[in-house]
């Protein structure tokens, strides 16, 4: 689960271009990161292949702080 | 300048007059190619002429999933997507009184719809690569209209102002998105035109005489150069001075 976490903490980072102690699982991409609506779609794609499962649309929209994408990973990862 | 050497580009259309052109100038200018149209042996013998750094992915237009076949196996086969010339375009003319919903639908889906899918397929490295160009073959017509070509104008128009859309999303990925619209060129496409068409149209353009095939490609290698990377959502016009806009 930690491991999830970490993975996607890094690639938001990575992203983002933002400091680790930033990604808290409450901050907000858009709001407390600074991502613009492409990079939200960009991190749904690098999750989508970081973890190896599809992110519907739907759900994409439901993905805004950092805790939302781990939880939605940890629901749904195959590993 | 506009030196493509380590760039790659996908070129569709390119078993016709002006699609080999396209590909036949970015190729000289080191781009490797992926030539994809629907005559497999079209391609293959253009292929052949061109040598090394050139592949062959035969695809339809009016198929989503050959559309995104085409996409995977374009950057399977070159490694990465730098540049996508869409070219593919059919016509079906037909004064409007007359035109068949098949005969509308058509054009719209080949050369409209089928070039909204392969872009979309195809920007996803373009977007994690920071870099790409897009090159949509529009054509006079989309901006001055043409009777008995109410479907190809709205098809060609639509790319115009897609292109404008993508232009905006993507400028921050370092992606352009642009058009060229030729004008009359001598073409297959154009062959078919008689005399006294031919001699109506050269009335209208300044230069006396159709474009060739090579005239365009030109604009297309200016605009996958390193060197246009600040012109997005722009469409060039390439039509002797037929129309100034």
């Amino acid at each position: 689960m930690s491991d999830i976490a970490e993975r996607v903490k890094k690639i938001v980072v990575e992203h983002l271009g933002v400091e680790a102690a930033q990604v808290k699982e409450d901050a907000k991409f858009i709001d407390d990161l600074g991502a613009d609506s492409l990079d939200t779609v960009e991190l749904v794609m690098a999750f989508e292949e970081e973890f190896s499962i599809e992110i519907p649309d739907d759900a994409a929209e439901k993905i805004q702080t950092v805790g939302d994408a781990i939880n939605f990973i940890n629901a749904n990862a195959k590993s | 300048m506009f030196d493509l050497g380590g760039k790659t580009a996908l070129v569709t259309g390119a078993s016709g007059g002006i699609g080999g052109a396209i590909a036949r100038a970015l190729h000289r200018q080191g781009a490797t190619v992926t030539l994809s149209g629907t005559r497999a042996d079209a391609l293959e013998q253009l292929r052949g002429s061109l040598g090394e750094r050139a592949h062959v992915v035969a695809a339809r237009m009016d198929d989503p999933a050959d559309i995104d076949r085409l996409a995977k196996e374009a950057e399977a086969a070159m490694g990465k997507l730098d540049i996508l010339v869409n070219n593919a375009g059919i016509t079906r003319d037909n004064l409007s009184m007359r035109m068949k919903d098949e005969e509308w639908e058509k054009v719209l889906q080949v050369n409209l719809t089928g070039t909204f899918r392969l872009i979309r397929a195809a920007i996803r490295g373009m977007m994690r690569r920071r870099h790409g160009r897009v090159i949509n073959i529009t054509s006079i017509v989309g901006v001055t209209g043409n009777p008995g070509q109410a479907n190809y104008a709205a098809a060609k128009a639509g790319l115009i102002g897609m292109s404008k859309s993508l232009a905006q999303e993507f400028a921050s990925r370092a992606i352009t998105v642009n058009c060229v619209a030729p004008g009359f060129i001598a073409t297959p496409m154009t062959d078919v035109l008689t005399d006294d068409q031919k001699k109506a149209i050269l009335g209208r353009v300044p230069a006396e005489r159709l474009g060739t095939p090579e005239e365009i490609a030109a604009g297309v290698v200016y605009l996958a150069s390193d060197e246009a990377s600040y012109v997005t959502g722009q469409t060039l016009h390439i039509n002797g001075g037929m129309a100034m806009i």
